[in-house]
């Protein structure tokens, strides 16, 4: 069904510039084709299912490997280091005895393999459950992101007037605010006391918080370009045929427009993913996301911040991951863009 | 008294210079929050015991670096509640009379100041009388005159200042003047005669920590053509060595000499050392450790973040300096909603809370002792007992989350979901999150809301904010168990509604309140009785549980290789313009 409409709207748009479909392979499996020979979308992908496949693992590693509650304090725990029991806050007992410092990285999966943090926690199981809060924040805000963004931006250009005037002014609003400003500013307002909205109530601490403010801080940034390539397909010849034969606006925007934004979707979406993650990194730093004892990227950072003199492993940990998967995402949806979009590569070769 | 911050102002009564602050222990390098230092572990310093030094010209000048996170707000003396002010205030305004300017216990005593003498007390302590100095100049240049005083007094209430109402409202005429600050003449209350250079304050009842409360820096004398308003960044002229002669609350405060200034009592207001005194702020306390470090600045008034403690405890050692403070750290549990209206869910937390991991958290038993009651060691009335301890003694020795688990079940309050409000900074953030952590063990769902430290502490006062449990810390007034009996637990201390309620636990007890009063009434007429009754009430108080004492800290300066001649009074911890710079 949707090779079918793909290969309708291809072929609608009378461009002379796109490559001939292939006779036996729809433009959805030439992507697929084009994205498996590009060795950095590849790697990148197999990155990407690695992380996320370990990270899954958390609760496993937690309960099987490091024997160990992530999501409490263990301030006057103790471990086995070298056949010695340590302090996992090691006092300081020199000088004038001030301070304490957690374990450091002991390199063994079974104990504080990546060391602890201030609250005597083993960085690496925090690291693995923080990978699925940040994974998923970024992916179902991304997800929630662009499909906001393509109802509005579908209703905007395809309807016009008023109402497109009244979405694009509520971009515009929108848009006019830097963006973790108006994060930070959504985000204080709502931790203090949830979300109360009608039946609908929102904990403080729940992970919807985040994964709701980030979605709607990027919905103009997705919905603007979406609503220009409307506004474009609107005068296209298939779909004034379709106006033309009479079909109901809801039919031409579901079966024509729609999949006609579709790519573009797809492309914006790892980008988005990209996006969402490095915002709840930033806020979850500022103590505004995810909020503790739960763990994300962020939160880590956040944590290692107060040991970057004596523990910097803390920080850096997360915030290799935190790059290395973003840009990822990164390169991985340029390859997507490129293999659903070719004109867009060879405008870029122009 | 409000702490806004962890080191706010410290007051105290004369009375209390019998009192024996307990000394902290620790190396060499520690000073017992007594007596100066040059350098700790060597005797360099100027007034040990509190007598006061003759000032040593040899080691005058230099310019003094101090550093600060943020700038303390106003400068105006009548206004301004902060420590990182009334520190400097020391050098910059004087009042009738005053804490001695030393370091150790004698800084508990109250001397006369710009009065002659201390006053003759009369009409059953009703009457105080003074004598002004003569000679006195502001730093404008403008001599000293009772009619300064008396506007000082008037001007106290024209600018609201914050315990008008509280510690100056005994003053005849204060009453009238708090509900028309504008019109304030305090007509009976302050009599001034500029003939004999007398100063006769009248009160409507007799009030035995009048004395302390006008050696407070709210009770600062100033021109009497000062502004009528909060003065803001404007410096208003004094009568101490130094005058602030800039200030911008984004940049810097910056002392100079004051040229008017001489000496008429070192016990009072000395001669200062460094020829200015600079504080900057807007460098973060990791910066400021560093800098101090490298000789760029000499002192910092923010705690040294906890990763740099091993740091300053081993390469700096001889350029710290720890002091005991009477204070504690505390979890005020709101008594009048769910789960901790529950007598046995307070407890439960009392029980559950393992001191010794606050106690790491904070920095290490170096730094701090575990807290069992509600009255410090150090203060009149103190009993050595805690109720919470797991194998009982008078002692903190363990935690009993076996029995605080029992105690959550029986009270039914499982499962109810409980905010724990913290202050921002690493410390409290982290000790925050490990009381948490204890909630969610006991079966609450605990969330952790940590606020700017601006905004924490009256936040957690306003019983319309519904605080379940918040982290908080309190540092005494007055050396008296009044100051933290009375002050954090009385019915009258409970203001709903109000962004001033310091019972933050909301707690109210009749009977304890009338025992409070009467322990009170009679700390001046039989102080050892009064005192038992304190002991008891506090002992009264924690099987009610409606705080959890965790810490009694100690206090930390860093200061630079080149600083010497360290004093630490109680009343406003180090003693700025003493310092010497080598």
């Amino acid at each position: 069904m949707t090779d079918a409409v793909v290969q309708g709207t291809t072929a609608g748009t009378g461009e002379s510039t796109v490559p001939p479909r292939s006779a036996s392979r729809g433009p959805w499996r030439q992507a697929l084709g084009q994205i498996a020979r590009d060795r950095v979308a590849v790697g990148s992908a197999v990155f990407l299912l690695l992380i996320v496949a370990v990270c899954l693992m958390a609760p496993l590693y937690a309960s099987y490997i490091a024997h160990t509650n992530p999501f409490q304090s263990n301030v006057l725990g103790t471990t086995v280091v070298n056949g010695k029991t340590v302090p996992v806050l090691q006092p300081n007992t020199q000088g004038l005895a001030l301070g304490s410092t957690p374990i450091g990285p002991t390199w063994h999966f079974s104990h504080y393999f990546l060391g602890a943090d201030s609250q005597g926690r083993d960085v690496m199981t925090r690291l693995l459950y923080g990978g699925r809060t940040t994974l998923l924040i970024g992916t179902v805000s991304a997800v929630i992101c662009c499909a906001i963004a393509a109802v509005l931006g579908l209703i905007a250009g395809y309807f016009g007037g008023a109402v497109d005037w009244v979405l694009s002014r509520l971009f515009d609003i929108i848009w006019a605010f830097p963006i973790y400003l108006l994060a930070i500013s959504l985000a204080v307002v709502l931790l203090t006391s949830g979300l109360h909205l009608g039946p609908v109530t929102i904990g403080a601490s729940s992970l919807l918080l985040p994964i709701l403010i980030i979605a709607l801080i990027y919905v103009p940034y997705v919905a603007r370009p979406l609503r220009g390539q409307v506004l474009s397909l609107k005068e296209r010849e298939f779909i004034q045929a379709a106006v033309g034969v009479g079909a109901p606006d809801g039919r031409i925007i579901r079966k024509e427009v729609l999949p006609n934004i579709l790519p573009a979707i797809i492309v914006y979406l790892p980008l988005m993913i990209a996006l969402g993650m490095l915002t709840e990194a930033a806020m979850s730093f500022l103590s505004i996301g995810v909020q503790p004892p739960q763990a994300s990227w962020g939160t880590i950072v956040n944590d290692g911040m107060s040991l970057l003199y004596n523990r910097p492993a803390v920080a850096i940990a997360p915030g290799v991951l935190l790059v290395l998967t973003t840009v990822a995402l990164n390169l991985l949806g340029d390859s997507v863009r490129d293999a659903l979009d070719p004109r867009a590569k060879l405008r870029g070769s122009v | 008294m409000p702490r806004m911050r962890p080191r706010l102002s410290l007051i105290s009564a004369a009375l209390a210079v019998a009192i024996g602050i307990a000394g902290c222990g620790g190396g060499a390098s520690v000073t017992g929050g007594a007596g100066v230092s040059g350098q700790p572990g060597s005797s360099a310093g100027a007034s040990a015991g509190g007598s006061t030094a003759a000032f040593d010209a040899a080691n005058e000048g230099g310019t003094l670096h101090l550093l600060a996170q943020a700038a303390g707000g106003t400068l105006d003396p009548q206004v301004n509640y902060t420590l990182q002010y009334w520190q400097l205030y020391q050098s910059v305004y004087d009042q009738l009379v005053t804490f001695a300017r030393v370091g150790g216990q004698a800084s508990n005593t109250i001397v006369p100041d710009l009065a002659t003498a201390m006053p003759s007390v009369t009409d059953g302590g009703k009457t105080y009388t003074f004598t002004l100095r003569t000679g006195i100049k502001f730093a404008n240049g403008q001599s000293l005159t009772v009619a300064d005083v008396q506007a000082s007094f008037q001007r106290l209430f024209k600018v609201a200042s914050p315990n008008a109402g509280s510690w100056y409202n005994v003053i005849v005429g204060a009453t009238a003047c708090l509900s028309k600050p504008a019109t304030c003449t305090l007509s009976g209350g302050v009599v001034v005669n500029a003939a004999t250079n007398s100063v006769v304050f009248h009160l409507s009842q007799p009030d035995p920590e009048f004395l302390d409360q006008l050696a407070m820096p709210f009770a600062s004398i100033l021109p009497a053509g000062s502004p009528a308003h909060d003065a803001g960044t404007d410096p208003i002229p004094g009568t101490g060595p130094y005058y602030f002669a800039s200030y911008a609350p984004n940049s810097a405060l910056v002392l100079k000499r004051n040229p008017y200034f001489k000496v008429w009592s070192a016990q009072a207001e000395p001669q200062g050392y460094p020829n200015e005194i600079e504080e900057t702020f807007g460098l973060s306390a990791e910066a400021e450790v560093t800098a101090i470090e490298n000789g760029q600045a000499d002192w910092m008034y923010d705690p040294p973040p906890p990763d740099r403690l091993s740091e300053l405890s081993t390469k700096y050692a001889d350029q710290v300096h720890i002091n005991t403070l009477t204070a504690y750290w505390y979890l005020a549990m709101n008594t009048n909603i769910a789960p901790f209206n529950n007598l046995q869910a307070r407890q439960a937390i009392n029980w559950a809370i393992d001191r010794n991991a606050v106690i790491r958290l904070y920095g290490g038993p170096s730094l701090a002792t575990p807290a069992c009651t509600l009255l410090p060691p150090g203060i009149p009335g103190h009993v050595n007992f805690c109720n919470y301890t797991a194998g009982g003694g008078s002692t903190w020795t363990a935690a009993d989350m076996a029995k605080a688990k029992a105690l959550v079940k029986a009270s039914g309050t499982a499962g109810t979901s409980v905010g724990v409000v913290v202050q921002n900074d690493p410390v409290n953030e982290s000790i925050g999150e490990y009381v948490q952590s204890v909630l969610n063990q006991l079966g609450y769902k605990a969330t952790l809301k940590p606020l700017s430290d601006n905004i924490q502490y009256t936040y957690i006062q306003n019983p319309n904010n519904h605080v379940q449990i918040s982290l908080t810390q309190w540092y005494q007034d007055y050396p008296t168990a009044a100051d933290f009996l009375q002050v954090l637990l009385s019915c009258s201390s409970f203001n709903p509604g109000s962004d001033s309620s310091i019972n933050i636990a909301g707690y109210c007890n009749k009977s304890i309140d009338a025992q409070m009063s009467t322990a009170e009434a009679e700390q001046e007429s039989n102080p050892a009785a009064a005192n038992a009754l304190w002991g008891k009430l506090d002992q009264e108080l924690m099987a009610q549980s409606p705080l959890a004492p965790l810490i009694n800290p100690k206090l930390i300066d860093f200061v630079s290789s080149r600083v010497h001649n360290y004093s630490f009074s109680l009343q406003y911890y180090m003693n700025v313009d003493q310092l010497w710079l080598k």
